[in-house]
């Protein structure tokens, strides 16, 4: 006798609806796990994706985030710059400066594939999740702002020890 | 004979009747938004008020009541505005041979029962009303559903009510109240028990069924099912109008309660409370009964699934109404042979 044919065999009319009917009432005395968010504050565990923190210095224009956000929440802009040659008598390197990063959190879905796909470590999730406004236009992080967050960003975990 | 006392009786019963379902439908609103709220695992509203949210569902009515009241121009506006009227009236109208203490009854009609269920059959035209006249699918559709379940769920209802009546002898709701008071023997005690321990257990559970289903409220909700069918019937009201449905609704489920609560569970009275102290005290034991049964449908609300259409007819006409039939030959069995 499989399992299955076991289960009905043993089953007694409508005792999923008394089950169900228990359970409802066992929930209508637990206390409720809800945070009153305004007065009291939760503190979010560690690795919570509350907010996506830019290293502007780290950001090397490259594009990768911006082209597989999902959402095309990033918008990035940036320019080719002369550097001087590292060693006297070497060849003058184009560097890429970035001018804008803004990230429209009114469209971000907090999928981080951003954050996975950056190949410089320039960005970083952080916890902190306190930044709704009144205005839409006010959710667009530019630069600046997504810089101010790297300071909530916890230090990565510790690496493996290896064997 | 009809004298200005008259009238003045009339308007003041009148007054108190709507003041009274007004109160206990806002009041079943806001049980509903807690109840379910923590039987869901949240608290529900919080800031309305100032404490528990308790001015919630006067926060709804008058957010109701704001919105502009439209007519679809397709609708038939004249059935289309008095709908909702008549859905109201008719459930005011049940409080009329509700008893709430010996005294307190608007009229005690000596065919109560056929009065109760005949006019809380009205409930259906006006919904019908509104399904037909809304020119609306969705409507057209809540509409002609819950006309079927209307009509499927009435015949056990008054199946159920038949076996009380032949149990009490009389159709008046009063008389039916004594005759659960009376005592009876059983085994040289005399006791009184209402209907429910008298061998009406089968009775009762077919009556809180077939009057949820007539109230077309969650398990049995087809005809305003929000995933199928947007609103049902509701779809295009709006403004006072739905609030009066609304309202309504939850006036309705407490007459319901109150009718549960006299055929079957001694309405106002109770054991060991002295006949001259149910005056005062039987509104408040039929608001307890119909407290609890307010509960136990909130309860199901927020614990069963909504059924199938076709699970909903079979389950009335292969089930609740043969039962019920067989129910009333028991009942008349034991009232010919044993009492």
């Amino acid at each position: 006798m499989t399992q299955h044919q076991q289960d009905k065999s043993i089953r007694f009319p409508f005792t999923g609806l008394w089950k169900g009917m228990w359970f409802t009432f066992k929930y209508l005395f637990k206390p409720v796990p809800t945070v009153m968010y305004p007065q009291v504050q939760e503190i979010p565990v560690p690795r919570a994706r509350g907010v996506i923190a830019l290293d502007p210095e780290a950001c090397t224009v490259c594009m990768l985030c911006a082209r597989e956000c999902p959402d095309w929440c990033i918008y990035i802009e940036g320019h080719k710059e002369e550097q001087p040659p590292s060693k006297p008598g070497g060849r003058a390197r184009k560097r890429n400066e970035l001018d804008l990063f803004e990230i429209d959190y009114s469209l971000c879905m907090y999928c981080g594939i951003c954050v996975e796909v950056c190949p410089f470590d320039a960005l970083f999730w952080s916890p902190d999740y306190e930044y709704s406004s009144y205005d839409v236009a006010d959710l667009i992080h530019g630069k600046t702002r997504l810089k101010d967050w790297l300071k909530t960003v916890p230090e990565p975990p510790a690496l493996e020890p290896q064997e | 004979m009809i004298s200005g006392y008259f009238w003045i009786d009339v308007i003041l019963k009148v007054v108190f009747v709507l003041v009274a379902m007004i109160l206990m439908a806002l009041v079943a609103i806001y049980a509903e938004l807690k109840v379910m709220a923590h039987m869901q695992n949240r608290i529900g509203p919080y800031y309305a008020g100032g404490r528990w949210g308790w001015a919630q569902p006067l926060a709804d009515a008058v957010k109701f009541i704001q919105k502009e009241d439209l007519v679809p121009a397709g609708a038939d506006a004249v059935i289309f505005k008095s709908a909702p009227y008549i859905v109201v009236a008719a459930t005011v109208a049940t409080y009329v041979v509700i008893p709430f203490s010996p005294n307190l009854i608007a009229r005690d009609l000596d065919l109560g029962v056929f009065y109760l269920l005949a006019i809380s059959s009205l409930t259906t035209l006006g919904v019908l009303m509104a399904g037909w006249a809304s020119a609306n699918k969705y409507s057209l559709m809540g509409g002609l559903r819950a006309g079927a379940q209307l009509i499927a769920y009435e015949l056990p209802l008054v199946l159920t009510v038949v076996a009380v009546v032949v149990q009490a002898g009389t159709m008046s709701l009063v008389g039916i109240v004594e005759a659960q008071a009376a005592p009876i023997e059983i085994g040289g005690l005399s006791i009184s028990l209402p209907f429910l321990l008298k061998g009406q257990i089968v009775g009762f559970i077919i009556f809180l069924v077939a009057s949820i289903a007539e109230l077309s409220r969650i398990p049995f909700d087809m005809p305003i099912a929000e995933s199928e069918l947007t609103m049902g019937y509701l779809t295009e009201y709006s403004s006072l109008r739905f609030t009066m449905f609304f309202l309504g609704e939850y006036a309705a489920m407490i007459s319901m309660s109150a009718v549960a609560a006299t055929l079957f569970l001694g309405g106002y009275w109770f054991p060991f409370v002295p006949e001259s102290a149910l005056i005062y005290i039987g509104p408040l034991i039929l608001i307890a009964k119909i407290a609890g049964l307010v509960f136990l449908m909130l309860w199901l609300r927020s614990t069963w699934p909504r059924l199938r259409e076709d699970q909903l007819q079979d389950m009335a006409w292969r089930w609740l109404i043969p039962v019920s039939l067989a129910n009333i030959l028991v009942v008349a069995f034991f009232k010919v042979v044993v009492f």
